[in-house]
């Protein structure tokens, strides 16, 4: 009989403690970011397609045209093209294009190259109507951006 | 031409309850959607008008505008019958209840009863439409529906059985009228008639929840078990028009707790009475019947007839016999 008063009312009690934790839920600010008005940054270590870098004193991209990420990748999708030109030391990038719509993100384009001339976007707004929107001149950007 | 005022005031009555349910069901849909949404920390409807204020006229134009299918093999009469059924004693309900010291459509001396005779029709509504709907889910829905509304018609009852004695009618507005003074004067804290009386307004509250088949006791639409359990086959304004007959369930059933032990339109420190406080406190009960559901998980089908018949029952028993016991000896 004791058993049965102390089970209903400490029942009852965790019924109330269970209440009073929603309500202090209730009155707590909303966690929801409401999307297309409002993003939040992406972390550091997100991977979007990857993206030319800057050389921070030339403003020019780092990139050797050495073929390295080409090799590297596993998917084929890395096409560099360079040209010898007089007065300028090494190879010059005449077209760095990135088939994105058979990259699988994998990453080993960005670290195997020496220079750190890619790394990954944060980019991942990518919806399109076309497949050629998928193939990115990644040159071309990276003078978009300067 | 001589119009008779009591046609006028009956006509009043009826398109201003009939109003009242119907409101209330649609915005009661938009309190629960964003109470829900709160507790768990999310906005709730927020794009069609200002706070998602116009969800439930853009809900109700959805119903209304879908066709209302009737399966085939269903049987026709008790399909079509089974939505009034739960509506209308619902409406017919509200006819009792005084909302303030004036406003009451017909004040009857049996208001009470006539409150609990019509909230039973509300099963055989559920019971009929989930018959005649020829589902499999509905008759296990309808089943359970019957078996918990007789596990919990009884401590329900014996329970306003206890606060009837001490009252002495059965008039809602003589009962309010017992209460008024301020909060100490409430059948919730009239102790000297009963020390249990909290633990008597505990057990109709919970009782209440489970004849209105709402969350954690709501085994009539489990989801997860019963597709929609008796609405299984209903579509459009069908399924809406059971859905408004459940939110003014509520609605009655908050109302009928706040005139029995709240003290209907008292104020708290007896200032300023009228039909506001009244409307405080039912949709006070009613945003804590919204809480319950959130908080809660479904109770098991055992669970719930084992807390009625092991729990309830022989508590609101034990207190009809000391309060008669009090009654008799003081």
């Amino acid at each position: 009989m004791i058993d049965y008063l102390r089970e209903i009312i400490s029942g009852t009690w965790s019924l109330f403690v269970g209440l009073g934790i929603t309500i202090r839920y209730f009155f707590q600010p909303v966690v929801t970011v409401q999307y297309p008005h409002e993003t939040l940054p992406m972390t550091p270590r997100f991977r979007g397609h990857i993206e030319l870098t800057k050389d921070v004193e030339s403003g020019e991209t780092k990139c050797i045209v050495c073929g390295m990420c080409q090799k590297a990748c596993p998917s084929n999708c890395i096409t560099v093209n360079g040209e010898k030109r007089e007065g300028v030391k090494g190879k010059v990038l005449t077209e760095y294009t990135l088939d994105f719509t058979k990259c699988s993100l994998c990453g080993l384009c960005v670290e195997s190259c020496p220079t750190e001339a890619i790394t990954f976007s944060k980019d991942y707004n990518l919806a399109g109507l076309t497949k050629e929107a998928y193939i990115f001149d990644l040159k071309k950007r990276l003078e978009a951006k300067n | 031409m001589h119009v008779d005022p009591e046609i006028i005031r009956l006509l009043a009555f009826l398109v201003g309850v009939i109003a009242f349910a119907a409101l209330n069901a649609a915005y009661l849909v938009w309190l629960e959607r964003k109470e829900a949404a709160h507790i768990q920390r999310r906005i709730g409807p927020k794009e069609v008008g200002p706070f998602g204020l116009l969800q439930p006229l853009v809900d109700g134009i959805k119903l209304m505008t879908k066709q209302l299918i009737v399966p085939a093999g269903v049987d026709p009469v008790l399909f079509k019958i089974a939505p009034i059924l739960v509506m209308v004693p619902a409406i017919m309900s509200f006819v009792t209840i005084p909302f303030s010291e004036t406003l009451v459509a017909r004040n009857l001396d049996i208001g009470l009863l006539v409150i609990f005779a019509f909230a039973s029709v509300n099963v055989l509504g559920l019971l009929l439409g989930a018959w005649g709907s020829r589902n499999k889910y509905a008759v296990i829905s309808a089943a359970r529906v019957v078996s918990q509304n007789v596990a919990y018609e009884i401590p329900m009852l014996v329970t306003v059985v206890t606060l009837v004695m001490i009252t002495g009618t059965m008039n809602l507005h003589n009962i309010v009228t017992q209460q008024l003074g301020g909060f100490w004067n409430w059948n919730l804290l009239n102790l000297s008639a009963s020390p249990l009386m909290p633990v008597a307004f505990l057990i109709f509250f919970v009782c209440m929840l489970a004849e209105t088949n709402r969350a954690p006791f709501d085994m009539a639409e489990a989801e997860s078990e019963l597709v929609a359990g008796a609405f299984t086959e209903y579509s459009g304004m069908g399924f809406g028009v059971f859905f408004m007959g459940e939110y003014a369930n509520i609605v009655i059933g908050a109302s009928v707790a706040t005139i029995l032990f709240l003290g209907g339109w008292d104020c708290p420190l007896g200032l300023f009475p009228g039909v506001h406080w009244f409307l405080i406190k039912m949709y006070f009960l009613i945003f804590t019947v919204i809480w319950i559901r959130w908080t809660y998980p479904r109770t098991t089908f055992y669970g719930l007839l084992n807390l009625s018949w092991k729990i309830l029952i022989p508590i609101s028993f034990f207190n009809l016999i000391l309060t008669s016991a009090m009654l008799k000896v003081f």
